[in-house]
């Protein structure tokens, strides 16, 4: 007799559908496949009879048609006669330039109040403590108003900086604080090398000359050291590097300014305005303090959550190897820290990338107020315009997110 | 030799000396300072640097909370009255508190949204606080109707038919309780949708007519000030947290769609800025409606916002879950419990735990964007500062409105956190 070990076969029923663990998840998923669908269409089919009923159709034709308005920052070339796509560039660039700015000061900020507020110094600790917990509780959209209103109403105009015994005088000779914006020294060349043309856009090649020179200055620094390490490693003696380094770092690129005739224009009062040296408008000046200042309150946290999270025997153990306290912090401390500040503070940089779109509010001309209000109130684009500026925001946020992804997969735990 | 010993060893002592003071650098006020401000140069000038810092803040800041004014009518009266000397002019927040915090809405009517926001106060106890008495539960699952009522107006009927939709599938709910708890939700949603699309407001109308019972009406247009933020900041509080939980489970589900779409969704709404949604709730949502409908532009903004936060609430929640360990799951699994029943008492208990910091600040950031409604034409605090700096009469005055604002706000996020620190250490329940 054959024993029949499986479970009692039965025959399939509409019921096991429902009731079948095996079976249910398919119903379910096919019941919301047709809900999907069904809700899809419906808003499809509303928007093509709203469209229609509008006399609209669905064209990207608009990005190419001259665009009429002026944007008072540009990157790159622009005035009313290009493109609204061309604008919407500009807009992008202006975004991403904030950003950049905001997040590299607001990490500046954050790691000081962090780890200032971990010191054993009461009073400093607590300074940090009123700062953090400031600035985090008040909505960005306040720090970046008050910053503007500040900036434009108690700075003095430039006409103040005149005369023999002027109300207001520039800082170091060289800064301009007006209720215009803050001129700064900017680069001059005076054998230049000229710009080139790449895609409409006319990059400096001083500038992108004086970046290559850096970066290879750097990448040879790195070679130095590595090869540093290797004899460190093979002999127990680490060659001298320190001199070597200076030289790699410091000559090539003091070479570089000085056969390009590199000096500082210098900002100067003339007519009823500053010229020369570069200009950061108000509206700028307000979205980069504004966020950096909101968003160090964040960061702080992070940063101090991160050192926080290290247990104290790392710090023990290393001492009880011999381990200086400098090179503890640098070698044990700072790697493990790192790993679990960098995922927060990458998700901070995303925060500020996104909340760059509140330049609306001091008249900052980033990608939304490009592409999102002027060009979708000139051409009465609306859906085209809000899909677009949604995709390129969403662009950058993904990569920024994938960047964070190849960090995190790097530095995590090689676990077993 | 040992009886010579008393003679050799002349004294010895048989009592305890005295405990001797420690060095007067070891002790009290001064070792606390040695410590604590000047532990190495470093922190000597950290302090300095500190005091100074603060000095400096006060001298300056001293002179201009002593000479405020507070009886003036325009910021020239303000000046007038300082004669010269610095000081702050919070006749500003005087004049416009009202403007400040209802708005436009009219003056007779305030005792509503004062209404609505103690009923509030007496709804969220039960839930936040184990102290009050859980009957106040009912009031709680109550409140939302009398709070839309009381602020909106209008005749009761219209919530009551809202409410009405609720009982319905919560009948279909019994009544289908031989099928399963698939059919069950499913007939249960089914019906409340009916009612709510076909017959709600052929029945509101009805009964508007035959029993106008009601309130005086409301518009939306005339809501502004900090009631606006509370009243989104709230509705999306409290929609988020269950749509979040939800969107969560989608995420971690096993069925390839369910999790396809909540991912999409998530990072779709996590990937561009809350102010591109909010303009979609303006200019776009008119697209995707059938031609002619036209919904009140508050209701928009709360769906809005709710989205928002359910996606960041949904991945603060997965974060909870994913840090559960697996023999949770399994021991569920074990017991026999069925999926909701697994995730309403093993999982979730344990997963919301977790990430109470995280739906916490989820909760701070979303009562902070509430200010961005000041861009699609809502007049939030400060939509309604901007247009009070804007009249002749307060022209270039700023720091007056924004502290005021700015305190306001910190007051309640300032709350939120504290709060869940206690509800953190309330349901601590590992020993450490």
């Amino acid at each position: 007799m054959a024993m029949d070990s499986g479970a009692p076969q039965r025959s399939f029923t509409l019921g096991m559908l429902l009731y079948d663990t095996r079976y249910r998840s398919y119903t379910i998923q096919i019941f919301a496949l047709i809900l999907l669908m069904l809700g899809a269409a419906w808003l499809v089919d509303n928007t093509i009879r709203n469209l229609a009923a509008l006399g609209k159709d669905f064209s990207f034709d608009f990005l190419w048609s001259t665009s009429g308005y002026d944007i008072s920052q540009r990157p790159i070339e622009y005035d009313s006669t290009y493109t609204h796509g061309r604008a919407a560039i500009v807009g992008l660039l202006n975004t991403l330039i904030l950003a950049v700015m905001a997040c590299a000061t607001a990490t500046v900020i954050g790691v000081i109040a962090g780890v200032l507020r971990l010191s054993k110094n009461w009073i400093v600790a607590k300074l940090m403590t009123i700062y953090v917990e400031t600035f985090r509780n008040v909505p960005v959209l306040i720090w970046i108003i008050v910053v503007s209103a500040v900036m434009s109403e108690s700075m003095p105009a430039p006409r103040d900086f005149r005369g023999d015994t002027p109300a207001a005088s520039m800082v170091f000779d060289a800064v301009a604080i007006t209720n215009r914006g803050v001129y700064v020294p900017g680069p001059l060349f005076d054998n230049s090398l000229g710009s080139f043309n790449f895609l409409g856009v006319q990059p400096s090649l001083d500038i992108i000359a004086v970046i290559a020179v850096i970066a290879l200055s750097i990448w040879a620094n790195v070679l130095l050291l590595r090869h540093a390490a290797k004899v460190q490693n093979a002999t127990g003696i680490r060659p001298k590097t320190w001199w070597k380094s200076i030289l790699i770092l410091l000559a090539p690129i003091t070479i570089l300014l000085f056969a390009l005739g590199f000096h500082l224009d210098y900002p100067e009062l003339r007519g009823f305005n500053f010229q020369g040296g570069i200009q950061m408008r108000n509206s700028l000046l307000a979205m980069w303090l504004g966020l950096s200042i909101y968003t160090g309150a964040f960061i702080a946290e992070i940063v101090r959550a991160g050192i926080l999270a290290i247990n104290k025997g790392q710090t023990e153990a290393a001492f009880a190897l011999g381990v200086q306290p400098s090179k503890t912090m640098r070698l044990v401390i700072l790697p493990q820290a790192l790993r679990v500040i960098v995922p927060p503070l990458i998700s901070q940089y995303l925060n500020i990338t996104k909340n760059t779109s509140l330049g609306l509010a001091v008249g900052y001309m980033d990608l939304r107020s490009t592409l999102g209000g002027i060009t979708i109130n000139q051409t009465g684009r609306e859906l085209e315009g809000m899909m677009l500026m949604m995709l390129i925001y969403l662009v950058v946020s993904l990569a920024i997110s994938t960047a964070m992804n190849i960090y995190n997969n790097r530095v995590r735990l090689k676990e077993r | 030799m040992s009886d010579t010993h008393a003679q050799t060893v002349p004294f010895v002592r048989d009592t305890m000396l005295p405990e001797a003071e420690p060095p007067a650098s070891e002790m009290g006020a001064t070792k606390w300072v040695r410590e604590n401000l000047f532990n190495g140069w470093v922190s000597a000038i950290l302090t300095l640097l500190s005091i100074a810092a603060v000095a400096f803040l006060v001298y300056e800041l001293f002179p201009w909370f002593a000479n405020s004014v507070w009886n003036a009518n325009s910021l020239t009266e303000c000046r007038e009255i300082l004669d010269g000397a610095t000081g702050a002019c919070w006749a500003v927040i005087r004049v416009n508190w009202l403007q400040l915090i209802f708005g436009f809405y009219p003056p007779e009517l305030y005792w509503r949204p004062i209404l609505a926001f103690v009923l509030l106060l007496v709804a969220v106890a039960p839930v936040l606080f184990p102290a009050a008495p859980k009957n106040l539960l009912y009031f709680s699952a109550v409140y939302p109707f009398i709070g839309v009522w009381l602020l909106w107006g209008g005749p009761i009927w219209g919530v009551l038919v809202a409410a009405m939709g609720f009982v319905i599938g919560y009948l279909v709910l019994r009544l289908l309780s031989a099928f399963g708890a698939l059919i069950q939700t499913g007939g249960a949603v089914i019906a409340a949708l009916i009612w709510w699309i076909f017959f709600a407001g052929m029945v509101i109308d009805t009964l508007s007519t035959a029993l106008p019972i009601g309130i005086e009406a409301v518009p939306s247009r005339e809501f502004g000030g900090f009631m606006i933020s509370i009243v989104i900041g709230v509705s999306g509080i409290a929609l988020s947290l269950p749509l979040g939980i939800l969107l969560a489970l989608g995420r971690q589900s096993n069925m390839p769609l369910i999790k396809g779409v909540s991912v999409v969704f998530i990072e779709f709404i996590r990937g561009v800025p809350l102010i591109t949604l909010l303009f979609t709730a303006s200019l776009l949502l008119n697209y995707f409606l059938p031609p002619g409908t036209n919904f009140d532009l508050i209701l928009r903004v709360i769906i809005m916002v709710t989205l928002f936060a359910t996606a960041y609430m949904a991945e603060v929640i997965r974060g909870g879950l994913a840090a559960l360990p697996r023999g949770q799951y399994e021991g569920a699994d074990a017991l026999g419990l069925d999926y909701w029943k697994a995730q309403r008492l093993i999982i979730m208990p344990q997963a919301l735990k977790i990430s109470i910091p995280g739906i916490v600040n989820t909760f701070i950031g979303l009562f902070k964007d509430t200010t961005l409604v000041v861009f699609i034409g809502l007049l939030d605090p400060i939509g309604r500062a901007s247009a009070i700096r804007a009249t002749s009469d307060w022209q270039g005055i700023y720091w007056e409105l924004f502290i005021f604002i700015g305190a306001i706000f910190w007051v309640f996020c300032f709350s939120m956190s504290r709060y869940s620190m206690y509800l953190e250490r309330r349901l601590q329940t590992d020993h450490r």
